[in-house]
């Protein structure tokens, strides 16, 4: 916003809504930036010479004098090598006290991949944890959320994944972030000595909710730059999106738009799949992997907010506090990698889909006992059996502090398979039961 | 032609309001009708979808992002076309019918539009009509073989009233723009007819006689499917399902297997890597029922989540044009949407924008109406020449929050005649594919026209017998329910006998692998074997001595069923584990009475 020269300034300003102004202005851009009284704002509608700004920070104070400043051109973030291992707010501005970056200015939320120069995605991600690696692999190039309870630590969970998941960046993109857990992906990165492969945009609870709407679309443009012109591979975190969509629909509110389920705007789906289908593999090696996360109220999957993120996310990873054990695990009933037939048995060792399912079978007849019990009914002598199998199955593979790889968790599966039941209740095919039972 | 060109309408940006622009008209022009906005050289192709005054609301099929009042816009006198010719099979297309593999670079670029059919290819056409026949629209003038299928040469759609054929070119090779008839209508007027023809995709092509019940089972190799709830020619169907309970798992299983000879695949409003997997997949994969590659008989249409959102309506209909294309030829068309849902809310977001008076959770008052009609396209008719041909339209929808009482799933239902609901229970136990075998339906099954087929070409009791398993199962279901209430022993035997009884009909028939090279597909044939080795099992006088034996007995059934399921057909494995099972029943039998 410094060359001057080319700006257009107003003064009068017709309107002024809770989230909004309206003015006359000429040759204005849809979705231009600008600046009203100094607050950034964004162009949404245009009717005639009537031009109405969406003001980031709310309205609050704006006279009907305040300066209207258009900057000529949407939202950019400046691309560089420089990225890495900065932190910057909702508009890419730099919030690290470092110098402000020199490189190609690009428009944020821009085109997207033709899906036909798409490749496959069939690189595995490793991440020791048996709930994801074992359950529901995770592949370069996918997008899934983790869906959790406000109170657990999925912050945590996606630190961890992130750091043992070789990727060659780590973009995280925060949006209602409380200091606390800003400062907690701070210190992990920099204990981890990745500090020079992390590139951080943040919206605090501190900043205006409306200006998170931008992070995402920063993060992504960065991957991009990284992705394309760099052939990287590109783990994008981001955290909340159920934050996101919350003012996604605080804006829709404002603006008087009809509102579908949940009071969130009908086009929630949309705007949430032109961000998640970033996520991309390329023939030559780069590739966009997104791991998000979307806080639930209460574990309600049927809310808007979950509900639309399930149907454009490559699957879910779902956590839940297993009272049994009392440790957090990864639930394999509501968790889905999609993506995941591409890699097991083929990356991984040949029986891993039959033992992954058999495992949560039996993992199912013991939550079917377990119903039983609590009506006060008697257990069989197999309702027994797979409650002790589920407990130690809970234990050794679903918690998420285990760290071991797959072939050993396949191992794993089989010992207890072997310890709790007969092959003909656990039903793999023959052959498999040949190699592997114990 | 050229004279129209001069009569053009033109026009001015006036408003913008995210894919929405009020469009200052300085002319007549058409509700539906297609005009370019000019924005810095680029062309945006966008739809009148409402007309007030001189005001013109377009919905833009591109990102309206910069775009200025006072922009030029340019109105084409016509409505969303596509063109039609040989060529349309094995290429990937997007909802406008734009050729994805021949634009330029790695991220679509807004305002590249790419031609559908490729004129530099030449076909080896045949005659098949010859001076002095009557014809009238969709009559056959004479064919070129695409990839092994017979792809008709036909009097353009468009041509209303009768015309007489002066002469047709001769057997050779000729480009899709090239002559390849002269046809004379009833006042001696030449028309000049090639290959390639263009058709509005909103309004139905109606060059058939007449459009019969459907009678014949479309084959999908998908068991709960053909076995329980079968899909016929000409058929329509639905896939409602929260997410990740198995839609697009299942319809492609179908679009892999079905005993089609053209399938239309629209990814509507879904994941860019699942389009991808049908492009990598289907050039490879062979057509079980011609040996030749899938993609040979596949169109597939992308307009993936990220695309603009006004292209994802223009999908549907781009793909049910093709459909309707091929079907005029004479050929079993299978033609699938993902998510129909997606389209539905594309309607929801324009109507929004323009302030329409909202129905149900948002959706345009007319939703029901315009969804009855998308499906009243598909159907098995007989042509004017006395072929038939068909469409077999299998949609999903995506009901918000999984919950079916939605208007989506409630338009569908009134709209379709199978119903396959997929319930997230089954899901959630990796019970797949997760059909529920209690909810679903397809009417088709009460057509006396197809129990006669499927007593002719099955066997004679089929019918009863497939009554007979969707009994068992509901009183499996009812079984399970009681001894849940009531608790394992305070139940008679019976309880758990019917109640596993069910477990195996599910377990073997519907429970169905799609990523297993043998279990995916179980041809009809197959299906009739284990039909018949279930009930044998089902029906045998078993013994037992209280309800501990009944759950390990069936187990075991149920593992040496599934072994079957996996080995090859009458494969020595699968005649040994046969052997075993009779075995086992026949010991059990021993045992008791
Ligand atoms: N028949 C099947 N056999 C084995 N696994 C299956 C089967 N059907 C579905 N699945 C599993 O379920 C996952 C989700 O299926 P699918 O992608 O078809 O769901 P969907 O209903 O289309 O979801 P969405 O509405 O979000 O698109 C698959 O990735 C696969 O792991
Ligand atoms: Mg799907």
């Amino acid at each position: 916003m410094e060359t001057k020269a080319l700006q257009r300034i107003y003064t009068k300003i017709g309107q002024i809504t809770k989230a909004t102004c309206t003015l006359r202005a000429t040759d204005v851009g849809y979705e231009e930036l600008a600046t009203v009284d100094g607050r950034p704002a964004q162009v949404v509608k245009i009717v005639g010479d009537n031009v109405t700004l969406q003001i980031f920070s709310g309205t609050e104070g704006i006279r009907t004098d305040a300066e209207v400043v258009f900057a000529g051109k949407p939202p950019t973030l400046k691309v560089g090598d420089e990225l890495a291992g900065r932190f910057f707010n909702s508009f890419g501005d730099p919030i690290d006290g470092g110098p402000q970056i020199e490189g190609e200015e690009r428009e944020i939320g821009g085109p997207s991949v033709n899906p036909v120069r798409r490749q496959q995605p069939s690189e595995l991600i490793a991440t020791g944890i048996a709930g994801i690696d074992l359950n529901n692999t995770l592949v370069t190039g996918q997008k899934i959320p983790f869906f959790a309870d406000p109170d657990q630590p999925f912050n945590q969970v996606m630190a961890m994944v992130a750091l043992r998941a070789e990727a060659d960046k780590i973009i995280l993109g925060g949006m209602g972030l409380t200091n606390d857990d800003y400062l907690f992906f701070k210190d992990i990165f920099e204990n981890a000595g990745a500090l020079h492969r992390i590139i951080s945009f943040v919206n605090t609870t501190e900043d205006p909710p409306v200006e998170r709407l931008l992070v995402p679309d920063m993060a992504l443009t960065a991957a991009e730059y990284f992705a394309v012109d760099k052939k990287e591979k590109v783990l994008v975190l981001l955290t909340d999106m159920t934050l996101f969509a919350d003012a996604l629909s605080i804006v829709s509110n404002r603006m008087d738009q009809i509102p579908s389920k949940d009071s969130m705007p009908g086009s929630l789906y949309s705007d949430l799949a032109r961000l998640y289908e970033k996520a991309v593999q390329f023939g030559d090696g780069g590739s966009i992997t997104i791991i998000a996360v979307t806080t639930l109220s209460g574990g309600d999957i049927t809310h808007a907010i979950p509900d639309n993120t399930g149907y454009i996310t490559e699957g879910q990873l779902f956590l839940r506090r297993d009272t049994e054990i009392g440790k957090v695990v990864i639930d394999p009933f509501r968790s889905l990698s999609r993506l995941k037939q591409l890699v097991i048995g083929k990356k991984t060792r040949a029986d891993h889909p039959q033992v992954m399912n058999a495992a949560i079978r039996l993992y199912a007849d013991a939550a079917n006992a377990r119903t039983k019990l609590e009506n006060g009914f008697d257990l069989t002598e197999y309702d027994k059996r797979t409650l002790d199998f589920a407990k130690e199955y809970a234990e050794k593979l679903l918690a998420i502090d285990v760290n071991m790889g797959t072939t050993e968790m396949l191992d794993t599966a089989w010992a207890l398979f072997a310890k709790y039941f007969s092959p003909e209740e656990v039903a793999v095919k023959k052959e498999l039961v040949e190699e592997y039972w114990k | 032609m050229s004279n129209e060109q001069e009569n053009r309408t033109t026009g001015k940006v006036n408003g913008i309001i995210a894919n929405l622009v009020i469009v200052q008209a300085e002319g007549p022009f058409a509700q539906n009708e297609i005009c370019y906005i000019v924005h810095n050289g680029v062309w945006l192709m966008a739809e009148v979808i409402k007309a007030q005054g001189e005001l013109a609301y377009v919905q833009v099929f591109e990102s309206t992002r910069g775009l200025k009042p006072g922009s030029t816009v340019e109105f084409t006198g016509h409505m969303l076309e596509v063109s039609l010719g040989p060529g349309l099979l094995s290429r990937n297309y997007d909802g406008l019918l734009n050729d994805l593999d021949t634009m330029t670079g790695i991220f679509l670029k807004r305002g590249e539009y790419t031609a559908t059919l490729n004129t530099k290819k030449k076909w080896d056409f045949k005659p098949t009509a010859k001076p002095g026949d009557q014809v009238t629209a969709g009559d056959w003038l004479g064919e070129v073989d695409e990839n092994g299928i017979a792809h008709r040469i036909m009097v353009p759609f468009k041509m209303e009233g009768n015309y007489t054929v002066k002469s047709v070119s001769q057997a050779g090779s000729y480009s899709p723009d090239e002559p390849i008839a002269r046809l004379l209508d009833e006042n001696d007027e030449q028309i000049v007819v090639t290959m390639i023809q263009r058709w509005p995709v909103k309004k139905a092509i109606k060059a058939y006689r007449n459009k019969p019940r459907p009678f014949k089972l479309l084959e999908t190799g998908v068991r709960t499917i053909d076995t329980l709830n079968p899909m016929v020619e000409g058929g329509t169907g639905f896939i409602p399902g929260p997410f990740g309970s198995g839609k697009t798992v299942l319809q492609q299983a179908i679009s892999k297997q079905a005993e089609a000879d053209i399938v239309v695949m629209a990814a509507c409003g879904e994941r860019a890597n699942e389009v991808v997997e049908l492009f990598k997949e289907f050039p490879e994969l062979e057509d079980p029922w011609t040996g030749r590659k899938l993609m040979e008989r596949t169109t597939i249409i992308a307009n993936t989540s990220n695309m603009p959102v006004a292209a994802r309506e223009a999908s549907v209909y781009s793909a049910m044009t093709i459909a309707e294309y091929y079907r005029s030829m004479g050929h079993k068309v299978l033609m699938l949407a993902d998510s129909t849902s997606r389209w539905a809310q594309a309607l929801r977001e324009m109507s929004n924008r323009m302030e329409e008076l909202p129905g149900p959770d948002a959706f345009p008052m007319d939703l029901p109406a315009i969804v009855s009609n998308f499906y009243a396209r598909a159907g098995y008719v007989v042509l004017n020449n006395g072929e038939t041909g068909s469409i077999t339209f299998i949609g999903t929808v995506s009901p918000a929050g999984g919950n079916l009482k939605e208007p989506v799933t409630e338009a569908t239902k009134k709209a379709t005649r199978c119903f396959y609901a997929l319930s997230q229970q089954r899901a959630d136990s990796k019970r797949y594919p997760a059909i529920d075998p209690i909810d679903s339906y397809s009417k088709y099954l009460e057509y006396p026209e197809l129990q006669k087929t499927l007593a002719e070409t099955i066997s004679p009791a089929w019918t009863g017998q497939v009554n007979q398993l969707k009994n068992i199962m509901l009183r499996g279901k009812e079984a399970a329910e009681q001894i849940n209430i009531l608790g394992d022993d305070s139940v008679s035997v019976d309880y758990h006998l019917t109640f596993w009884k069910s477990e195996v009909v599910d377990a073997v028939l519907l429970q169905q692998d799609a990523f297993d090279a043998i279990d995916a597909r179980t041809p009809l044939q197959r299906q009739r074997y284990m039909v018949d080795l279930l009930l044998k099992i089902i029906n045998a006088p078993l013994g037992f001595d209280g309800f501990e034996e009944v759950q390990p007995f069936y187990k075991k059934i149920i593992d040496k069923l599934r072994q079957m399921n996996y080995s090859e057909f009458e494969s020595e494995q699968f005649l040994a584990f046969r052997k075993e099972l009779d075995r086992m029943v026949a010991e059990r039998t021993a045992v008791e009475v």
